[in-house]
């Protein structure tokens, strides 16, 4: 057992225990993107960053991927925490304005505005998807190519991939661009929701070389 | 090539080859690196093989093709030893007239370098200002020897310090000298080389330990570490070796950028000379040792250069950086503790072991040792410059630089790379080491050093580094990748006009966030170039902002070009104009079109009369 000082208060955690799950563990919340419980931390949305060490020398690290060591002083919400996941809430918002859980973040964080140049991508690059698809479903399906501005995520040269199942798992994994795809019933979401189904889209003969889980879906507009 | 199996078999090809080696016979040493050859050192060569042999000179003249000496600026260069009379930019007739007179034992005056200042002729090489100041550890060993030929580097005393240390050394003592010399990496953080390696050797026992040399110099600019493999590879193994015998590690790798080639096969052909010679591989000299290095070549991705990101492109894996820890010493390539040293630093270890810790301690001040920079930009001399630690940049600009190279004066300097910051002009006096230079604002970086004249803007200079970081950046970490987008076109806004102060509150803001919250180096440092031209540039960013201007004539949204009445309608601005956008009678005063203007700045540079000003 480790004794870690998380916002003052001494806790007696497990060794290994990242401070993330540390802290949540004593109920402390840390906003997180990329992190999920079922797959391996890989710390690229830098939502929770967390200040440890004594000031002047402190830091910031992301908790998911920092192992608890013993005295770790750690901050959850200090000033300086808060200002940059602010800052990156608000770099959120500027790419991806139309999510949804993006939306809850800004305002459960009082981000009211960006003051950046506004785009529409619908994908932040947490690699969920990637993860899920290679840890949970051993698929290794899709994953990143290109690095910089052009960094995306797809199967390997865009083409329908042998070792996919279309098992879902990436839709549902995914905080950003949720419900992305609806057929033509927009009530009815339908990869999303029925992850063990065969979307109807897929039925169709036009649509046999489109994997709408990684691609812009264009199914619905073929009637 | 003889296998030696131990240490005398060694001692003695090593007197063998000393004793054989007469010193009074003129050698003619020609530089060819990569940037020898680019300026025609390759030609100098055949012309000098050519005449030797047609004039039998075999016995009387010997010719050595090493690597860059450092003096870019006056590449291709010719040196003859023993008198070490230099030749600068010396064509194929010059390389005739030299073999002339040296069979006549005599120096070929009006092609010896001319020093700008007095105007007189300077046959030594080490009476050359730009050679004169600085103190050349490292890159003087490149005019010594054939990287070609391991009997070249075994005569100058090479494999010595690692053969004397396997026989009476235990790898603690090694470390404790290392640590003693104080020598830190010269990668560009500085992190002392000694406390690395004693990591390492603690890490848990057990075979499989990596050792890395990281050679993948991505800095624009910049150009040591390429340098020291061309000219010296067998050093940099020597380095390596030394430190696998210190910490106990059995594979070493080198992690080569593929756009290097010249430096790949002059280190392949190093190897593949140690393993023949017994100096790699199995059992080395009898001692129970072993240890052999291998070559990765990158992809060309500049974030290979940071630890975690080498270490995965090394395993096959995407290049991109991982959260630390777990520091490449507790788990590295294929989950093995690793150490990771740049070239520079491996190639000084060789030199801290034959001299030993105190006497290596005595070069520098503040930091020990010497730095290797490469001096680029508006500067007269251009080149490799190795100068001991602590000394004043002013002295590295004027003294070994020789100032400006233009009418406008310098304004600043910028060191470090993509990841450092500029260095106004009034602070030249700082000197160089680790701590100065990060107070400054900059670092020391991988030792890129790019002069600025008053003809450079400063937001333009941002623009470029903020380009290339957006560019490189892996864009696994959210922050990163957008932070240096955003920050490109807030940049960018400002450069072509439409900048607010409101875009310099975001700037400065955005910058310190990144900083803050990147996950690696290359994130955490990319905001440099903006915070620093920020913290001393700042009137000039106002300037663009307020008065929709820049001072130094360079950003296209905000200048025009005009002709004044200096111009005598010659005509060539007309011709060389590739938007059509100049008019005029013939030996009238010429117009530009606003409308048409590109401001490419063609009519500028190809008027002799001057008359083409920017507003």
């Amino acid at each position: 057992m480790v004794t870690v000082t998380i916002n003052g208060l001494d806790v007696r955690v497990e060794e290994g225990t990242t401070i993330l799950e540390a802290a949540r563990f004593v109920g402390f919340p840390i906003p997180t993107l990329c992190h999920n419980d079922g797959v391996s931390p890989y710390g690229a949305c830098r939502l929770c960053v967390v200040e440890i060490g004594q000031e002047p020398r402190s830091k910031l690290v992301s908790s998911c991927t920092y192992p608890v060591e013993e005295g770790l002083k750690i901050r959850t919400a200090s000033q300086r925490v808060v200002r940059a996941r602010r800052m990156i809430i608000e770099l959120l918002l500027a790419s991806c304005p139309q999510s949804k859980t993006i939306q809850d973040l800004a305002s459960a964080h009082g981000v009211r505005q960006q003051r950046f140049r506004q785009e529409h991508e619908d994908c932040i690059l947490c690699g969920l998807c990637v993860r899920m698809c290679s840890e949970q479903m051993m698929a290794h399906a899709i994953g990143f190519r290109g690095r910089g501005e052009d960094r995306s995520i797809g199967t390997p040269f865009d083409m329908s991939s042998d070792v996919c199942r279309l098992c879902g798992a990436c839709m549902y994994i995914c905080p950003a661009c949720q419900l992305r795809c609806t057929y033509n019933q927009p009530e009815h979401a339908i990869c999303n929701a029925c992850a063990n189904l065969r979307p109807p889209c897929i039925e169709k003969e036009e649509y046999s070389d489109l994997m709408c889980y990684m691609k812009p879906c264009v199914a619905c507009e073929i009637k | 090539m003889d296998y030696l199996s131990s240490r005398e078999e060694f001692t003695a090809l090593q007197e063998r080859l000393c004793s054989d080696y007469n010193a009074d016979i003129p050698t003619i040493i020609i530089p060819a690196g990569t940037c020898g050859q680019a300026s025609g050192a390759s030609d100098l060569v055949r012309t000098a093989q050519r005449e030797i042999i047609r004039r039998k000179l075999q016995d009387k003249l010997h010719l050595r093709v090493t690597g860059c000496h450092g003096f870019c600026q006056m590449e291709p260069s010719v040196l003859i030893e023993p008198a070490g009379t230099f030749y600068p930019r010396v064509d194929i007739t010059g390389m005739k007239r030299i073999i002339d007179a040296l069979v006549r034992q005599e120096v070929v005056e009006d092609l010896l370098f001319v020093d700008e200042e007095t105007g007189q002729r300077i046959a030594r090489q080490d009476d050359i200002p730009f050679y004169r100041h600085q103190s050349r550890l490292l890159l003087s060993q490149n005019e010594k020897i054939d990287p070609l030929d391991v009997y070249d580097y075994l005569r100058i005393g090479g494999y010595f310090a690692f053969v004397r240390l396997l026989a009476d050394m235990e790898p603690r003592q090694v470390i404790e000298e290392v640590k003693d010399s104080e020598l830190r990496g010269r990668g560009g953080a500085g992190f002392p080389t000694g406390m690395k390696w004693e990591f390492l050797s603690g890490a848990a026992d057990g075979k499989g330990k990596y050792i890395v040399c990281n050679a993948d110099e991505g800095d624009p600019g910049a150009y040591m570490d390429r340098s020291l493999l061309e000219g010296n590879p067998h050093s940099i193994i020597e380095g390596m070796l030394i430190g696998a015998y210190a910490t106990g590690a059995d594979q070493g790798v080198m992690y080569v950028r593929t756009e290097y080639p010249l430096a790949i096969k002059h280190l392949n052909n190093a190897l593949k000379q140690s393993r023949a010679l017994g100096l790699l591989g199995g059992n080395i000299l009898g001692s129970g040792f072993s240890f052999d290095i291998s070559l990765v070549k990158g992809a060309g991705a500049f974030v290979c250069g940071e630890e975690t990101a080498l270490m995965r492109s090394i395993e096959g894996r995407m290049g991109e950086p991982c959260q630390r820890p777990p520091f490449p010493v507790q788990k590295g390539i294929h989950g093995k503790p690793t150490l990771i040293n740049n070239v520079e630093t491996w190639a000084n270890i060789p030199v801290v072991l034959r001299d030993g810790a105190q006497e290596y301690r005595k070069t520098g001040r503040m930091n020990t040792g010497t730095k290797i920079f490469s001096l680029v930009g508006k500067i007269k001399n251009t080149g490799l410059v190795e100068v001991p630690m602590g000394t004043p940049v002013r002295e590295i600009i004027y003294d070994i630089g020789g100032g400006q190279s233009g009418k406008a004066g310098i304004k600043a300097v910028q060191t470090g790379g993509p990841s450092g910051g500029c260095i106004p002009a009034g602070m030249f006096d700082i000197p160089i080491s680790y701590e100065s230079l990060a107070q400054a604002g900059s670092i020391m970086g991988s030792g890129g050093m790019i002069v600025m004249d008053g003809n450079t803007c400063m937001i333009d200079v941002a623009k470029y580094f903020m380009n290339f970081l957006k560019d490189e950046s892996c864009g696994k970490c959210f922050a990163c990748r957008k932070g240096t987008q955003r920050m490109f076109e807030l940049l960018d806004d400002i450069a072509s006009g439409r900048g607010t102060l409101n875009h310099l509150k975001i700037l400065e803001e955005l910058a310190l966030i990144l900083k803050d919250v990147a996950m690696c180096g290359l994130g955490q440092t990319a905001p440099n170039p903006v915070l620093s031209t920020l913290k001393y540039f700042r009137e000039e960013y106002l300037e663009h902002i307020e008065h929709k201007r820049c001072p130094a004539g360079v950003c296209k949204g905000l200048i025009s070009f005009t002709i004044s009445e200096l111009c005598t309608g010659c005509g060539a601005c007309v011709k060389a104009c590739p938007e059509q956008a100049i008019t005029g009678e013939k030996k009238q005063r010429h117009v530009i079109d606003q409308d048409r203007c590109s401001r490419c700045g063609a009519c500028k540079s190809i008027c002799k009369f001057e008359a083409v000003e920017i507003h």
